[in-house]
């Protein structure tokens, strides 16, 4: 059953270029896909090109320009205001920087029982039973609840991050970088500790990254994303096998791979993101692409489905 | 060449009683790429800092030998390390954004480095910062030369730190985490660039990352840090394939890259032990599988072996294990190491 549903979100900002002057920066351009209980879904693309401004949307942070959502069976166009506010205790966040996303004023103790003091009505007994059992829960002791953030290392205030989007049992956790932060020996136990939990609880996942080893270790099914478009969603082993957008493929070339005895023959693309200012017409991806057209520079692809399930944006791409 | 480029011998950098870097020793010749990987707190930018005289008052430079190109950089001058530094040895850091002063245009803060070490007119100058800028691949380079670093990204802005870097033809170019603020399109963009310039201009790079995989990509040889100790030196295939100290091998797997298909990764329980808390023993034994006896008593030295050197008692691989009872006694607490050490946590 899916339990997020989103159906061409788009998010579009006002800004400011002169004096008088206005332009519509698009910063998420159409996002559809869907997320099924207790799987997780990676968003993987360079910097923006429109993660985070998914991660606010699904979060009930901002509302989208366009389009709409459906969470838990329910859909965002027919949400009230308070029916928003209740939704927002089923999807959580968890930051990327561990460091800057935890209050270093307040005790473990009391960061954990906030989101359970606003949103539940517990005694505090209750509360500090349900603290201290979350606290096992992400490999922290009990006795932890009096310390303060600065004194646990990254990976641990990673595990109270954790921790505090759990507390109200969501349905869903939206994971925006979580462990780019982390040395790589930290990076995995925060990853088994996601994936520990994902199976006790069933909670989804929304993971988003930049990182496609971590992303090709957690998720099951992964959405690629370009200048706030969609250009491919495909279950994990097809898209690390066989990918078939160019962007894609890019993408897995650029990776470095861990063993010195594999290097180079890499496809490489020249160029960088163009700027939301001035975006490119057509395909946003035309000026980077080896497979360009002109009907590419002229017309922007939308999501099709490929025979075997997958979506991809892209008018050359299934050609080969 | 005879002498080594670099040669350090017991390098150690403390600030107050805490030591950041302990007894390191390094050599490299000209044209080699060295990688030096450690997770966070391991020591390798100091080291690195330290070459460089950057290391202000409280930290304290220790060593036995120091020396870039047949010269003593301990003993030299103010004058001269200025006239050493940004001309012969570069630097290339993290945070390409924050390490160009943003009240200048990039093309003045190339020309500075030339003015300072080559001097020439004014014209020979923006003639060679064009070429420059053309040599690491930034289009329309005169456009760029009057541009403020806000206005590039931050691809555009690491590359005119390595324009900068290599105004001078430097002997020696460090690049400190390079590519960890970057995207990946781009950062394979960036090591291809450097390795590239190391090429042409047949000079010697030292990588400094936390990045095994930029590491594996580019370097020829690997030193591995932990906690202010050089733990592993190899060349970079071998110490790929076949890891001897237990760190390098633990990091190595606990990459999601190599572990496949497995459900959980392997883990190294605990942390990195920070300035009080440093074990009495090896740095790395309260959160080693292989660990011994004697490993919690004593440091062990770095001792060289056939192809490269390690520090530790119980060294992973065969050729270097004393007897062949001890080998199968380590591998037995690997494997139990994987069922019952990924439930530790940080």
């Amino acid at each position: 059953m899916s339990i997020l549903q989103a159906d061409n979100l788009k998010r579009f900002y006002t800004v400011k270029t002169g004096l008088n002057q206005k332009t519509t920066v698009k910063a998420l351009n159409g996002a559809s896909f869907s997320l099924e209980a207790g799987k997780t879904l990676a968003v993987v693309g360079e910097s923006g090109c429109g993660k985070s401004t998914l991660a606010r949307l699904l979060t009930f942070i901002e509302e989208p320009t366009e389009g709409n959502m459906v969470v838990g069976g329910q859909s965002l166009a027919d949400m009230s205001d308070s029916t928003i506010k209740e939704m927002r205790q089923q999807v959580q966040m968890v930051f990327q920087d561990p460091y800057g996303s935890l209050n270093p004023r307040k005790t473990v103790g009391s960061i954990l029982e906030e989101p359970l003091i606003i949103n539940r009505q517990m005694s505090a007994s209750e509360r500090r039973k349900k603290v201290a059992a979350m606290l096992e829960k992400v490999g922290l002791r009990a006795e932890h609840v009096r310390r303060y953030p600065h004194m646990f290392s990254g990976g641990q205030r990673q595990r109270i991050a954790i921790a505090r989007a759990m507390m109200l049992e969501p349905k869903i956790i939206v994971a925006d970088e979580p462990v780019s932060a982390l040395d790589v020996s930290i990076q995995a136990q925060v990853l088994n500790l996601m994936m520990d939990l994902q199976a006790e609880t069933g909670v989804s996942y929304v993971f988003i990254s930049h990182g496609l080893s971590v992303v090709e270790h957690i998720a099951d099914n992964v959405m690629v994303m370009y200048f706030g478009h969609p250009v491919e969603v495909a279950p994990k082993a097809q898209l690390f096998t066989d990918p078939k957008h160019p962007y894609t493929q890019a993408l897995l070339s650029a990776t470095p791979f861990v063993d010195p005895t594999y290097r180079a023959k890499q496809i490489k693309i020249s160029g960088e993101l163009p700027s939301p200012l001035n975006p490119p017409s057509g395909c946003a991806f035309h000026k980077r692409c080896p497979l360009a057209t002109a009907s590419c520079r002229e017309q922007s692809p939308e999501l099709r489905a490929l025979k075997d399930g997958r979506q991809i944006a892209c008018f050359e791409a299934a050609d080969f | 060449m005879t002498n080594p480029l670099l040669h350090i011998e017991d390098l150690s950098v403390q600030f107050g009683s805490f030591t950041a870097v302990e007894n390191l020793s390094l050599k490299l010749e000209l044209g080699e790429i060295l990688g030096i990987v450690g997770e966070s707190g391991s020591g390798k930018s100091v080291t690195m800092l330290a070459l460089m005289g950057l290391i202000a008052y409280p930290g304290k430079i220790t060593a036995k030998k120091l020396e870039f190109n047949g010269k003593d950089l301990l003993s030299i001058s103010a004058k001269e390390r200025r006239s050493l530094i940004g001309k012969d040895m570069s630097m290339i850091f993290q945070e390409p954004m924050t390490s160009l002063n943003p009240s200048y245009t990039v093309g003045f803060q190339i020309s500075e480095a030339l003015k300072v070490h080559e001097g020439g007119s004014r014209r020979a100058r923006y003639k060679r910062c064009v070429e420059l800028l053309e040599q690491v691949g930034i289009p329309d380079p005169t456009k760029r030369l009057k541009a403020f670093p806000h206005q590039l990204s931050g691809g555009m802005c690491q590359r005119i730190m390595i324009a900068m870097a290599i105004a001078c033809n430097p002997k020696l170019l460090i690049a400190d985490e390079p590519t960890t603020a970057l995207d990946v399109t781009i950062q394979a963009q960036i090591i291809e660039l450097l390795q590239s310039l190391q090429r042409d201009q047949g000079m010697t790079l030292i990588m400094i990352t936390h990045d095994m995989g930029v590491v594996a990509q580019c370097a020829d040889r690997v030193n591995v840090m932990y906690a202010g100790q050089l733990v592993e030196d190899r060349a970079a295939e071998k110490l790929f394939s076949e890891p001897n100290h237990p760190y390098t091998s633990a990091l190595l797997s606990a990459l999601p890259e190599r572990s496949k298909g497995k459900n959980r990764l392997p883990t190294i329980p605990g942390i990195v032990p920070g300035p009080l808390d440093r074990p009495v023993g090896c740095l790395f034994s309260p959160r080693c599988f292989a660990v011994q006896e004697q490993c919690s008593g004593n440091r062990p030295p770095l001792e060289l072996d056939s192809d490269g050197a390690t520090r530790c008692f119980y060294p992973l691989r065969a050729e270097v294990i004393k007897s062949t009872e001890l080998k199968s006694e380590i591998e037995g607490v690997d494997h139990q190491h994987d069922l019952e050490k990924t439930e530790g946590w940080a």
